[in-house]
């Protein structure tokens, strides 16, 4: 059972307490009744699902209730940050000897 | 290939089993095939073994980075089953339940499928009409499914706890007296085998690096861990692995990776005649011929490549099974694995072609691809000889997700597949 830390409970929860909410950062369209079946295929079907790092959303259902991000390895099922909904992606980088810890830099936009 | 028959277990034991002959070989990769499969498991030697057998294409390596049935065919609980809501679906599944009944005479080699039945469980009114619901429409395609009453079902399978003060209360079942099991890796063997003698190269620890594609945007063949391999042709049937697999070919898929869990229990004399399914309280229990108790947990809930999942997942399942099963309460269970599933959004699986020319892919069986190996590897054979798919896998299209045609089986089969 995974760990998760809350960012707003600021607390290290179990798994159970948690409902995971798919890939991160995907925007939806604001117009969404009027965008070609190409977009929408990719707003509502298609997913990264890489073998590495992912960010993805979950839901402290069983706590505060709320939505955050976080980045995981999806080999090692281990956690390397979670942050706010709303924040920009926060950028991460690898080191030589495999671990990853989050970057300096920040990229793109919030949602 | 030398035909394994009664005459040859003869004959060889008298010599000592010093005749038999190795049931593949381990080729060294050519520069280039007609056909290369990315895969080695039920359904991508099936793929190659039907492409050689009736399309007379045998110049096909199929490629595989670990070795071949170690993915999801060896990981299964080798549940056997048609009983499929839509008519698409029906179609797929009862294709190959019917390859099933002859296969292990069409391979020579004993896939020990055993049609004891697979009884699936309602605990409430919701799950009596969605049963009755499927039976009807599984008539309707002329595939078998009957009711049976609780009275009935403790008769099909005595171990049964239908006990009205039980938390969870059996109402009745759906049998389907043709579903069963089949000795998992004895299918990645057979179709091994058979595709081997037809001239198939099963090339093993040989992992795709990269697709290679030309100018004109065709598929020219792929990098591997031992080199580059060309074909004018590529079947990806990759699994949880799909995903990383068609990314290289520059194609984002419809699909998510989790882990997906089984155990068996400690081997105990014959006690279990058939395979029970519950999708209300989430567990289903077949008994192996070695006597163990395999048990199929649930998916975790966030996609990974662990091949690991939660124990919170499988003690759920073991309390159902408890539950449904009292006699079971003490028994131990003996080791757990995972492997990872590649699921699609309608939890239909996609075979046939990619925007990619040459490309093909397999995909998205989710967590109930095995008891499809023979019909899915048969219609996949099909559509890469042809280059279109066979009516059967007419409707299983990649871009059904963005005409909006989906074979939403998600709803009609509730968790498991």
């Amino acid at each position: 059972m995974l760990l998760i830390h809350c960012p707003y409970c600021q607390e290290e929860r179990p798994e159970l307490e948690f409902r995971n909410t798919g890939e991160a950062h995907i925007a939806r369209p604001a117009d969404i009744a009027n965008i070609s079946d190409e977009a929408f295929e990719v707003f509502f079907f298609l997913r990264d699902n890489p073998k590495g790092l992912t960010y993805e959303r979950w839901r402290h259902i069983h706590g505060c209730g709320r939505f955050f991000n976080a980045v995981r390895d999806t080999v090692s099922d281990k956690f390397v940050t979670t942050y706010k909904a709303g924040l920009p992606k926060v950028a991460v980088v690898r080191a030589d000897d495999g671990s990853v810890r989050v970057s300096d830099r920040v990229e793109g936009a919030g949602l | 290939m030398r035909k394994y028959s009664i005459f040859a277990v003869a004959r060889e034991a008298m010599r000592g089993h010093k005749g038999w002959d190795k049931q593949w070989t381990s080729p060294e990769p050519k520069k280039e095939y007609d056909v290369i499969i990315v895969g080695a498991g039920g359904h991508g030697l099936g793929t190659a073994y039907y492409l050689a057998k009736e399309h007379g294409i045998t110049n096909i390596a199929v490629i595989e980075k670990g070795w071949l049935g170690g993915g999801n065919t060896g990981r299964n609980t080798t549940i056997i089953r048609s009983n499929y809501l839509y008519d698409e679906s029906a179609g797929l599944y009862n294709h190959a339940l019917n390859l099933w009944e002859g296969l292990s005479q069409d391979l020579n080699y004993n896939v020990m499928y055993s049609a004891r039945g697979v009884m699936m469980l309602s605990h409430n009114v919701h799950d009596v009409q969605g049963a009755k619901r499927h039976i009807h429409a599984n008539r309707l395609n002329g595939v078998d499914n009957e009711w049976m009453t609780p009275e009935q079902a403790k008769a099909f399978c005595p171990p049964l706890n239908i006990s009205q003060t039980a938390r969870y209360p059996v109402m009745g079942a759906a049998l389907q007296r043709r579903g069963g099991v089949a000795r998992h890796d004895a299918v990645a063997w057979g179709y091994a085998r058979g595709a081997a003698d037809r001239g198939v190269h099963v090339i093993q620890n040989c992992e795709v690096t990269g697709v290679r594609r030309g100018a004109d945007g065709a598929v020219e063949g792929v990098d591997t861990t031992r080199g580059f391999i060309g074909a004018r042709k590529v079947g990806v049937v990759a699994a949880g692995h799909t995903s990383v697999i068609m990314e290289m070919a520059g194609v984002r898929m419809p699909l998510e990776s989790f882990p997906l869990q089984a155990l068996v229990s400690e081997p105990v004399k014959p006690i279990f005649p058939c395979v029970v399914m519950s999708n209300t309280v989430h567990a289903y229990i077949s008994q192996s011929d070695k006597g163990e108790l395999v048990i199929g947990a649930g998916t975790d809930q966030y996609t990974s490549y662990s091949q690991t999942g939660g124990l919170h997942i499988l003690s759920h399942t073991l309390d159902a099974i408890c539950e449904m099963f009292p006699i079971f309460n003490r028994m131990k269970m003996l080791r757990s694995w995972g492997g990872i599933v590649d699921v699609t959004p309608d939890r239909s699986p996609i075979v046939g072609k990619t925007p990619v020319p040459g490309l093909f892919v397999n995909c998205g069986w989710g967590t109930g691809g095995f008891k499809a190996t023979p019909g899915s590897a048969h219609v996949f054979a099909h559509t890469i000889a042809r280059d279109e798919p066979h009516r059967i896998n007419a409707g299983f299209t990649l871009d059904r997700f963005r005409s909006g045609r989906l074979i939403d089986e998600a709803a009609a089969a509730a968790v498991a597949h």
